[in-house]
């Protein structure tokens, strides 16, 4: 099957090993409260990475600087060669909830970011790229609806295209289906790992769901506060693509088992 | 129902003879549809109206009846249609709304913006409004009176002095509306703070600003009125005021009544242009109206 070779693309063409994110000694305070330190992270070309941690880790500080939302205190961030300084056309990124326009169509939105960079103009002749894009995740046909009428996973859908249009070096995904009912979840999480396979798309998530990591993700970084740090990183070697019944494997549930106890040791502090 | 499920009802509750029909009983009030209620009260209203004033309870000076007040909202009615006197006063103070409110709109939006996007105005001029909305509005009146004179120009100011107050405060609220997401991506995806304004808050904010309209559109009809009470002139609160001195109870009634068309007209624009321009908002009930 196609699937199967494109799985070993991955992890035997020449690009695996180039790096696309890096990370290095990237420390964060905030006045005297020191949030992320000495946190190193490389993400390389095609590689899905995760995070985990509890809450008041430093995941979503980590995120918003990889985003470039806002600047680290000291270390090295760069992504493709270049030190982030600032949100950049090359990094795509998917929050929460899907954050769509109400008064823009479904094709208006995916198009915000060209038109917000470069123009209407710009934005009216990328028109036919996110046409393919609403193709790609099956809401084609809701390209002149507005957010109004869709449901939550057509929205997030609709999110995933807006954050692909500017063709980004990295996808950063904030606990990007957190808001959505279990049975949507798992849905999307799989079709965000097809249409990241198909993109051979570099990819970051942060999320509390542990099952959601592990089926997503190729690394997971589990963090742990005070400060905030990478306290270990766990390679999933479960083959691609994966699907929801490897949930119900033995292998699965010992990652998962494994991940819990890790982060546990920080909850009980035992 | 299977057979084991009724067999073990039945053993429960003997009188169990299967199926249960079963309706909820609808208060009757519930019942009663809108038109009929409405209508209801009207006569109910209208027939202690009558009573007081056919017994002779009530003086018809201090109260006329029913019938009195038809008669003369019918004579005012035709004054108005062939351009009488009362359709000029309706025309001046028509005039004075319309400006009161399209400066209040200007000045409440601009010193909105001021206020809800930057630091100089959030800081520096919002104590100020703040605490001169805390004033009684309606006693500048004889300052603008004696700054404006006797003209409509001094009503078009106590009107536009009431109305822009809750213009600026919904405006600027509206401009802190946008979620922390919404910021968020408009920030990563480069945007300028000129284009988050535009693209971003201004819009998320129009429902809110409209807020402020309607309750801006009610604001100067009162301050119109007010300050032709106060300064005489030409319009229709002038001539309220010669007719309760007069003691033409009936007169005052019908103008009150056909004023009120005015303020009607008004707030149903602001409705109209709400539902035009925040049209992704169509399965709300419009805010303030029954």
């Amino acid at each position: 099957m196609s699937q199967v070779v494109k799985m070993d693309s991955r992890r035997e063409g020449p690009a695996v090993t180039r790096p696309v994110y890096q990370i290095e000694r990237m420390s964060k305070s905030f006045g005297a409260f020191r949030a992320l330190q000495g946190v190193n992270l490389t993400l390389n070309k095609g590689e899905f990475g995760a995070v985990i941690g509890s809450s008041g880790c430093g995941k979503s500080t980590l995120l918003k600087i990889m985003a470039g939302l806002m600047p680290p205190s000291s270390g090295r961030v760069v992504l493709a060669g270049k030190p982030v300084l600032g949100p950049r056309r090359d990094i795509g990124m998917m929050f929460q909830q899907a954050t769509l326009l109400p008064w823009k169509t479904t094709l208006e939105n995916v198009l915000l970011p060209i038109e917000i960079r470069d123009g209407k103009g710009a934005a009216r002749a990328a028109a036919g790229r996110a046409r393919d894009l609403l193709e790609l995740v099956g809401i084609g046909r809701a390209e002149k609806v507005y957010p109004g009428e869709l449901s939550g996973g057509m929205a997030q859908r609709a999110s995933i295209c807006r954050m692909l249009i500017s063709e980004p070096e990295v996808l950063l995904l904030d606990e990007p289906f957190s808001a959505l009912d279990e049975l949507t979840r798992d849905f999307m999480n799989m079709e965000l790992q097809r249409i990241c396979l198909e993109r051979h798309a570099t990819a970051f998530l942060v999320t509390h769901s542990i099952p959601e990591a592990v089926i997503l993700a190729d690394r997971i970084y589990i963090m742990q506060a005070n400060p905030g740090h990478v306290a270990e990183i766990v390679d999933i070697d479960l083959p691609r693509p994966r699907n929801l019944d490897m949930i119900n494997t033995p292998k699965f549930g010992e990652i998962v088992h494994y991940i819990r106890e890790k982060l546990g040791q920080e909850a009980f502090g035992t | 129902m299977t057979d084991q499920g009724y067999t073990a009802a039945k053993a429960e509750h003997p009188a169990y003879e299967g199926d249960t029909i079963w309706t909820e009983q609808e208060p009757l009030i519930d019942r009663i549809p809108r038109w009929l209620a409405m209508t209801g009260l009207m006569v109910l209203i209208l027939g202690i109206w009558f009573g007081l004033t056919a017994t002779g309870l009530v003086s018809p000076i201090i109260l006329p009846g029913p019938g009195e007040t038809w008669d003369d909202i019918v004579f005012v009615g035709r004054n108005m249609v062939t351009g009488g006197y009362v359709l000029e006063a309706m025309w001046t103070t028509s005039r004075t709304v319309l400006y009161a409110f399209a400066q209040a709109t200007t000045l409440g939006f601009s010193l909105g913006v001021l206020v809800g996007e930057t630091k100089f105005g959030e800081r520096a001029v919002m104590p100020y409004l703040v605490a001169i909305d805390t004033m009684p509005k309606v006693a500048f009146a004889p300052l603008f009176i004696a700054w404006l004179g006797f003209g409509i120009s001094s009503k078009v100011a106590l009107a536009t002095f009431i109305a822009t107050f809750p213009i600026v405060v919904s405006t600027a609220a509206g401009l802190y509306a946008a979620s922390e997401n919404e910021r968020m991506l408009f920030k990563s995806i480069g945007a300028t703070r000129m284009q988050t304004l535009l693209r971003l808050k201004l819009p998320t904010g129009l429902p809110y600003f409209f807020t402020g309209l309607k309750i801006a559109a009610v604001g100067v009809m009162a301050g119109a009125i007010t300050g032709e009470f106060l300064g005489g002139g030409e319009g229709v609160g002038a001539l309220i005021r010669v007719s309760a001195s007069q003691l033409n109870t009936p007169r005052v009634f019908s103008l009150i009544i056909y004023l009120s068309f005015l303020g009607l007209a008004l707030f149903l624009m602001v409705v109209w242009l709400e539902r035009t321009l925040v049209f992704w908002r169509k399965s709300d009930k419009p805010s303030g109206m029954g």
